[in-house]
């Protein structure tokens, strides 16, 4: 028993040990998002393309969509709009784009450019929605349900392999 | 001569060195003192190392003039916390809450210290007992011979 205790501190030392070596190597820019299993902050804001026309939250629901947080200012965002474009065209993936503390002229520019796989493109001048939605670094997509719930949340530009992973959550909420 | 190149070259360097800098109007100094303290407590998300106070980067920008907004708008420290802590998780705090993910946290140090103290006790209690080479003035019969045996060789030198 006694001999039990004085080993107590090595276990404890090693046990400790194992759980920093653990973290090593982890990503630790990607914070995990709060906003996970829940609505889409609620926001009225003109859209992109039509100044006239408001979205609302509510024009977010009826199936299961990406939300994606982009501007021109942002270099990741133009890697990524090939890859955004694709899904759009090639597999009908419904896009939703949030433009985020951006130019109007200059991101209509820009789709014009490199063509608009939006189905919906929510304009954010101030960044307030960014920020209810703990937006820190563009480009940042969300996943959302049906119900506008949100799923699933990737910082960083949208390669082959994460539109991998996001297509296959995205197929779960569409059996659910 | 040298310490007047040297004045200039840190003085030139000392405008790098300086924080993010706003001009923000307070409506009194106790707003002001609420502001740097909380700006100086919050963590800037994109620039993990630094507070919203000292970061730079447009993020913290945007939070330091939301904390301002807030503050300017009577919201309390605890309600600044939360809309903070809702957007960008518990990250953003460089003192956790209590909470059962941080139990561990906030009592873990305090935990290991006492379970260090009770072994050092138990160790140093069990040394006092067994001290080698010390005598406890009980020796047993056998001893005593052999302590008799040692006198007289040593008397009979």
């Amino acid at each position: 028993m006694r001999r039990l205790i004085v080993i107590l501190p090595l276990v404890l030392f090693v046990a400790l040990g194992l759980f920093l070596w653990n973290g090593i190597g982890k990503d630790t820019k990607t914070l995990p998002s709060p906003l996970i299993g829940k609505t889409v902050p609620e926001f009225s804001l003109s859209a992109l393309l039509d100044e006239q026309k408001t979205i609302t939250a509510a024009d977010l629901k009826g199936r299961p969509a990406l939300l994606n947080v982009w501007a021109t200012w942002c270099p990741t965002c133009k890697q990524e709009h090939a890859q955004l474009n694709r899904m759009a065209r090639d597999e009908g993936v419904t896009i939703y784009g949030v433009n985020y503390k951006d130019d109007r002229a200059k991101a209509k520019i820009w789709l014009d450019k490199y063509m608009n796989p939006y189905a919906l493109n929510i304009y954010d001048p101030d960044g307030h929605l960014g920020l209810n939605l703990g937006v820190y670094g563009a480009p940042e997509t969300f996943l959302l349900d049906a119900q506008g719930i949100i799923r699933y949340k990737h910082v960083g530009a949208i390669d082959q392999r994460v539109w991998g992973e996001l297509r296959q959550k995205m197929k779960q909420l569409e059996v659910n | 001569m040298v310490r007047q190149v040297l004045l200039v070259v840190l003085l030139s360097f000392s405008s790098l060195a300086s924080a993010a800098i706003d001009t923000y109007q307070f409506k009194d100094d106790a707003t002001r003192e609420r502001f740097q303290s909380l700006s100086t407590e919050l963590r800037c998300p994109k620039c993990q190392n630094q507070n919203i106070a000292d970061s730079n980067s447009p993020i913290a920008k945007d939070l330091r003039d939301e904390l301002y907004r807030m503050l300017e708008n009577g919201a309390d420290d605890e309600q600044v916390i939360d809309f903070m802590v809702t957007r960008y998780g518990e990250f953003v705090l460089y003192r956790p809450r209590m909470s059962e993910q941080t139990y561990l946290l906030w009592y873990g140090p305090a935990a290991l210290l006492l379970i260090g103290v009770i072994v050092v006790l138990l160790i140093s209690g069990k040394r006092k007992k067994t001290e080698p080479g010390k005598p406890d003035g009980n020796l047993s019969d056998a001893e005593k011979q052999r302590l008799d045996q040692i006198l007289k060789q040593e008397q009979n030198k």
